[in-house]
């Protein structure tokens, strides 16, 4: 009996942490392939969210059929940034970067306020995806065990995808030493920009699933930009199995920190992920 | 000033035709006089712009010259806000003794964690200076009895300043009061920036590696200066706490740790003018467009910044400077 509450708990833990995950691995990748600081990933993130909300309340659109449209809008609305600005500033200091970035985000948390207003958007799921049932005594949210179920999905693709196609090799290469991997005539450049539309577009994704979980409102693109950060900082740059595993912690302890001790709040994350960057300044799985 | 620092051959020399005071610092001093003649009505503005004035002169010394990237500056802004603001309620409402014990606070806290800032760089720092940021925010937001929590610290008692001014309703008193701290703090920011330990600031901010091989060490140089602008940060924010008289979470929070990089930034970082600039701009410009609600107003902020970055990297004084060289270059 007293086990119920902690499965629960583990099974909260984990679908937050496959929301993270979906966030935070573009991120990742893309950081450890070119250095670039992309405070912005987040906003890239609540305009899939915000696609999503579009589609089903004014549209009429299933929920499901949205999740592929704010994928594609996340991705495309980033290739046309990368071309048009972040491009620019590859070789600049980590400094332009971050502020070229949080200048983005900035902007679209004002275009977001502009058009939606401040307040938390409904989203409408399917009746299927609603409701929980219980399994031996712990409780499963529907909508969690989707969540779980794409995430995993989601993983199996992005590993199978990098380490047996041959687009995947040139990023693993491009990733591992940039340039050797351009003397071996590899575009990285181009293999970069179909990266960070791929890690834009999940961030969409995560954030279409996400209005369900924790809702949409403009603060969304920082409010996680220091999940995705600490996910991302704690996993190591570059490396999905880190991602994975940071994002899984770090959804673990926070739901279970809030559920046992409320009155620290988000203070345990912030902590430990401190400590973990003190301990291994490149990342639990980082190699630089 | 180029062919002053071209024309010396020794370090000493170089460095004391740096400490020369140019004619144009001399009117930017008097013009800040200005507010209290022309614009009586705007006191209360001219004493935030200095207090921020402040803040990013404290970044300055870290991001512009020692070249560390701080996303969580603001933490040490909200410790000298705090201890200059919780202290009143335990009948030091004397505003002098609040801005000695606010920035003492905030300085250990720079002290302390000097030691982690100095070993790491790059994308690391920014995120161990972020986490610390929000540590920060997340212990005062659960210290309910000490800082109020979300609202805000109660029962502010601020006393008058040597026992003689009173904080007044025109802002007289705080203006004039924030902008000789602003005046002293800056002299001696000048001074440090203009001696060997400003120098080898800057050469730690181009290489830290190679700085040790020439005699300089690099950590223990990170750890001075973080302390000395976590110390300034904690000033401007004892200085808030006492011209406001409130402190809300508002002063530890990300978004002002991000204003005051882009401050700093929009007025030329790696110049000591940079920060005081980029306040007069940034803080009349959010006071002429106060009508439109903040939220939209971060979508102009984040424009603001795209811009600069892309066509200013040098920010409005590095602009400046570059048409001065410009029209020199023509005139002779």
């Amino acid at each position: 009996m007293a086990l119920g509450p902690v499965f629960g708990v583990l099974f909260d833990g984990c679908a937050y942490g496959m929301l993270l995950f979906l966030l935070s691995v573009g991120l990742s990748v893309t950081l450890g392939m070119m250095n670039f600081v992309n405070l912005a990933h987040c906003a890239f993130a609540m305009l899939g969210g915000y696609v999503t909300v579009t589609l089903t309340m004014a549209y009429g659109w299933p929920f499901l059929a949205t999740l592929p449209a704010a994928f594609l809008a996340a991705a495309v609305a980033s290739v046309a940034l990368e071309r048009t600005l972040y491009r620019r500033l590859y070789r600049a200091g980590e400094l332009d970067q971050v502020l070229l970035t949080i200048g983005l985000a900035f902007m679209s948390v004002g275009a977001a306020a502009y058009f939606f207003g401040t307040v938390q958007q409904p989203v409408q799921t399917p009746s299927y995806l609603r409701g929980s049932f219980s399994v031996l005594g712990v409780s499963i949210g529907a909508y969690r065990l989707f969540l779980v179920g794409v995430g995993l999905a989601v993983t199996l693709l992005l590993v199978l995808a990098l380490e047996y196609t041959r687009f995947g090799a040139q990023v693993r290469a491009a990733v591992d030493n940039q340039r050797m991997a351009r003397g071996l005539g590899i575009n990285v450049d181009s293999a970069f920009a179909a990266t960070f539309a791929l890690g834009s577009g999940l961030a969409g994704l995560g954030g279409a699933l996400a209005i369900e979980i924790v809702g949409l409102d403009p603060g969304f693109a920082f409010h996680f930009l220091v999940y995705v950060l600490i996910v991302v900082s704690v996993g190591g740059l570059g490396s999905i199995a880190g991602s994975f595993a940071a994002a899984m912690v770090i959804g673990i302890s926070d739901i279970a920190g809030k559920y046992y001790v409320p009155q620290i709040g988000s203070f345990l994350i912030y902590l430990v992920m401190v400590v973990i960057l003190m301990w291994r300044p490149a990342g639990l799985f980082g190699r630089r | 000033m180029a062919a002053a620092s071209g024309a010396a051959t020794t370090p000493g020399l170089y460095l004391q035709a740096q400490t020369r005071w140019h004619p144009i610092e001399f009117a930017f001093w008097a013009a800040t006089l200005a507010p209290f003649l022309l614009f009586p009505n705007h006191l209360a503005l001219a004493s935030q712009i200095a207090i921020t004035g402040l803040f990013a002169l404290s970044l300055d010394l870290i991001l512009g010259y020692a070249g560390i990237v701080s996303l969580g500056h603001a933490a040490f802004f909200g410790l000298g806000a705090y201890t200059a603001g919780i202290i009143t309620k335990y009948g030091w409402g004397e505003p002098l003794v609040g801005l000695l014990v606010g920035p003492a606070v905030a300085g250990l806290a720079g002290y302390a964690t000097s030691f982690i800032i100095a070993r790491f760089r790059h994308l690391t720092l920014i995120m161990i200076t972020l986490g610390l940021g929000f540590l920060l925010h997340e212990a005062a937001n659960s210290a309910e009895w000490l800082t109020g929590g979300s609202d805000g610290l109660q029962g502010m008692r601020i006393g008058p300043l040597l026992g003689l001014f009173r904080f007044d309703l025109y802002g007289y008193t705080a203006y004039a009061y924030s902008l000789v701290v602003l005046f002293v703090v800056f002299l001696a920011a000048r001074r440090l920036i203009n001696s060997p330990f400003g120098l080898s600031l800057r050469g730690i901010r181009e290489n830290a590696l190679r700085m040790p091989a020439i005699g300089a060490p690099s950590r223990s140089h990170i750890r001075k200066i973080y302390t000395i602008s976590a110390v300034i940060a904690g000033m401007a924010g004892a200085l808030l706490a006492q011209t406001t008289s409130t402190v809300s979470l508002g002063v530890l929070e990300f978004q002002r740790s991000a204003e005051i990089l882009i401050i700093l930034v929009l007025g030329g970082a790696g110049r000591l003018y940079g920060g005081l600039v980029g306040a007069i701009v940034f803080m009349v410009a959010r006071d002429q467009f106060s009508g439109i609600a903040p939220q939209y107003w971060y979508f102009w902020i984040g424009a603001l910044l795209v811009t600069v970055v892309m066509l200013l990297p040098n920010g409005i004084l590095g602009g400046l400077a570059q048409l001065y060289a410009r029209w020199q270059g023509k005139s002779s």
